[in-house]
């Protein structure tokens, strides 16, 4: 056999099991390094000896202990800890649902907020919260529920436009994206306007794209969640690369495409429902976090899915980060610094890298 | 020796068996029912033998592309049978037709920065086993890479393995995207308009890379093209269709004539004999300017 494996297939050509190690190996240092940064900044900043004492009575789980601990261990503890955590588990959801849906409808700029599946996962929950489902007992999976629905029917009807005419152009998908947008929005504002003020303030503040801190469980029920569905989209990794051929191509591969878009949609919508119901309309990290992670590191979903998935979150993270703090004590949506931050360089591929997305 | 590989290649179906069988196959779309014409493809009988080359031409509309999809299984035939070395293709799993039948779409657009090598890579899909605990990372066997490189010499796109799909001409795009059917392995490659888009260098290019195909690998091919003199000068058969029927089938002299041509196309053309291979060349009259 020919020495071909040194010529091509190890010269970057090819994704090898080293690189693959070497890249999420790396980012998995730099996600913890994020972290832990993040976890010193805020109202009240401390220092990294602070930050390791709390983990160190986190890990101890030394509940009956806290007396022994000052005030910014408990801040620490009790509020900022699960919020970083949950800014980087949204944030990773969100750059694995980018990577999803851009491979689905073969569309660099695809996003679950541009194209209306965050809108109709919000209308989902704003409905469940208008009648009064969400302030029950059950909370926590029935508004994410509504989420999933909200967000599978948007993703079916964005679906079906984009295979109206076998293939859109990708800004005909994107300005029926817009369109969905505004209407779902409206439905969404019609609700807000119906509630009683109180309640129409908090889901507005939802809405913006806005992390709190969630308590414990909250916290690990969102995170078990969203590792088991990227595992599961990591196992579909090699499906994502093959559709991008295009789906006739795909099928004469012998993937049932029908089948695998399908479950696709169906993972896609229950991260989205998830992710909204939990933090509201985060944009554009879905977007600009795979765009980015693709231009380093290149194209097979194998790596690229968990590789965006740590970028989105350390850039989650860090987006809350800077929300908590520019204004501190008060705080502006993390949402707001997404769109600020991902939206120009959404503007910027779109007006002046046509040429390598077309 | 030649003998050896001739069998070993023929192994997928009985001997004496043309590769492809096609009997009384009727399609229409579902949109298309009630409307005034009815059936895209009409009581289609032929078949084709093992190693041919043969080409499909006829008008547009005439259902070319219908017939290579559903050669391929992208479409399911209607009425009739399709029969892939003497197995009804209903019959076979659509992982066993993806290692028997490879397909170049007509163009490819690919929108994500993926390089030649890997793109090639993905023709070893129907032959790889997804394993869920290694969430297909170091999937790749020693035998794919083999077959990835056999297929990137035979295009002679080796050299382009690193490259982006999207950065490169046209030509080289058209031999990526058959490197990447040959990577599976296929015994028959169906290439749909294999040669639009390219410049006359790139046409004898691509032309002469799938005969030679066809010789090292004793391929089945079969093309649909809009271009009758790529058909004549590069075909051993030729298939005429004309509103979903099968007009006329069988060697370029036999179909490339101004008669037969008359009736397909409706129009009158100057066929006259190739210099070099004395086949049929077509050309437009001189009075092309009509009423």
């Amino acid at each position: 056999m020919a020495d071909f494996t040194s010529s091509w297939a190890n010269s970057g050509a090819l994704l090898t099991v080293h690189r693959w190690v070497t890249v999420i190996g790396g980012l998995l240092l730099a996600s913890v390094a994020v972290l832990v940064l993040c976890l010193q900044f805020g109202a009240t900043s401390v220092d990294v000896r602070t930050v390791a004492t709390a983990i160190m009575h986190l890990l101890r789980a030394d509940q009956g202990g806290s007396a022994t601990l000052g005030t910014p261990e408990i801040i620490m503890v009790q509020i900022r800890f699960p919020r970083v955590l949950m800014g980087f588990f949204v944030g990773a959801s969100l750059a694995a649902v980018g990577v999803t849906l851009q491979a689905l409808l073969r569309n660099p700029l695809a996003d679950p907020y541009v194209l209306g599946v965050s809108s109709g996962s919000a209308l989902g929950v704003s409905l469940a919260i208008l009648f009064g489902i969400g302030s029950t007992f059950l909370l926590l999976p029935v508004l994410p529920f509504f989420g999933f629905v909200g967000g599978l029917l948007a993703l079916l009807l964005i679906y079906r436009l984009a295979q109206s005419k076998g293939r859109l152009p990708i800004h005909s998908l994107l300005l029926a994206g817009v369109i969905l947008n505004a209407i779902l929005t409206a439905f969404i504002m019609f609700i807000t306007s119906i509630m009683e003020p109180n309640r129409s303030a908090g889901l507005m503040a939802w809405l913006m794209g806005s992390l709190t801190a969630p308590g414990y469980p909250a916290l690990g029920v969102f995170a078990v969640y969203a590792v088991l569905v990227l595992a599961v989209l990591m196992h579909k990794a090699q499906l994502l690369n093959v559709l991008t051929l295009g789906e006739e191509t795909a099928r004469s591969l012998g993937v049932e495409t029908e089948g695998v878009k399908k479950q696709l949609f169906a993972l896609t919508a229950l991260l989205t429902g998830a992710i909204v119901s939990v933090s509201g309309m985060i944009g554009f990290v879905g977007m600009v976090v795979p765009h980015a992670v693709r231009l380093l590191i290149g194209s097979d979903h194998r790596l690229l899915l968990p590789a965006s998935a740590l970028v989105g979150g350390m850039f989650l993270a860090l987006a809350d980060t800077l929300a908590r703090t520019v204004l501190a004590p008060a705080e502006i949506p993390v949402g707001i610094v997404t769109a600020l931050t991902g939206g120009p360089f959404f503007l910027y591929l779109l007006l002046w890298r046509k040429d390598r997305m077309l | 020796m030649t003998t050896d590989i001739t069998e070993a290649m023929c192994a997928w179906l009985p001997v004496g068996c043309p590769a492809i069988e096609v009997e009384g196959l009727s399609f229409r779309y579902r949109t298309t029912e009630g409307r005034g014409r009815m059936w895209t493809l009409d009581h289609l009988s032929f078949h084709i033998d093992v190693g041919e080359i043969l080409g499909i031409v006829g008008p547009n509309g005439s259902g070319k592309s219908s017939l290579l999809k559903i050669l391929s299984g992208l479409l399911s035939a209607g009425e009739g049978d399709v029969r892939l070395g003497g197995l009804s293709l209903g019959k076979r799993s659509k992982a066993d037709v993806a290692r028997l039948v490879a397909v170049v779409p007509q163009e490819y657009a690919q929108v994500f920065p993926f390089t030649v090598a890997e793109t090639v890579l993905m023709g070893r899909f129907p032959h790889r086993t997804l394993r869920w605990w290694s969430m297909g990372i170091g999937d790749e066997t020693a035998n794919d890479l083999a077959h990835v490189h056999d297929a990137m010499v035979d295009t002679d796109v080796l050299s382009l393995a690193d490259r982006l799909v999207s950065d490169l001409s046209g030509g080289e795009r058209q031999r990526a995207m058959i490197a990447r059917a040959l990577a599976q392995e296929p015994k028959i490659l169906l290439l749909d308009e294999p040669t639009a888009f390219l410049d006359i260098n790139h046409q004898i290019d691509i032309c002469s890379l799938i005969g030679r195909l066809r010789a090292e690998r004793r391929l089945t091919v079969v093309l649909v093209s809009h271009d009758l003199n790529v058909a004549s000068q590069y075909c051993d058969r030729v298939l005429m269709l004309k509103e979903g029927r099968l007009c006329r089938i069988g060697s370029p002299d036999e179909t490339i004539r101004p008669d037969v041509l008359q009736l397909v196309y409706g129009c009158e053309v100057v066929v006259d004999a190739h210099p070099q291979t004395g086949r049929p060349r077509v050309t437009m009259p001189m009075s092309i300017v009509r009423n």
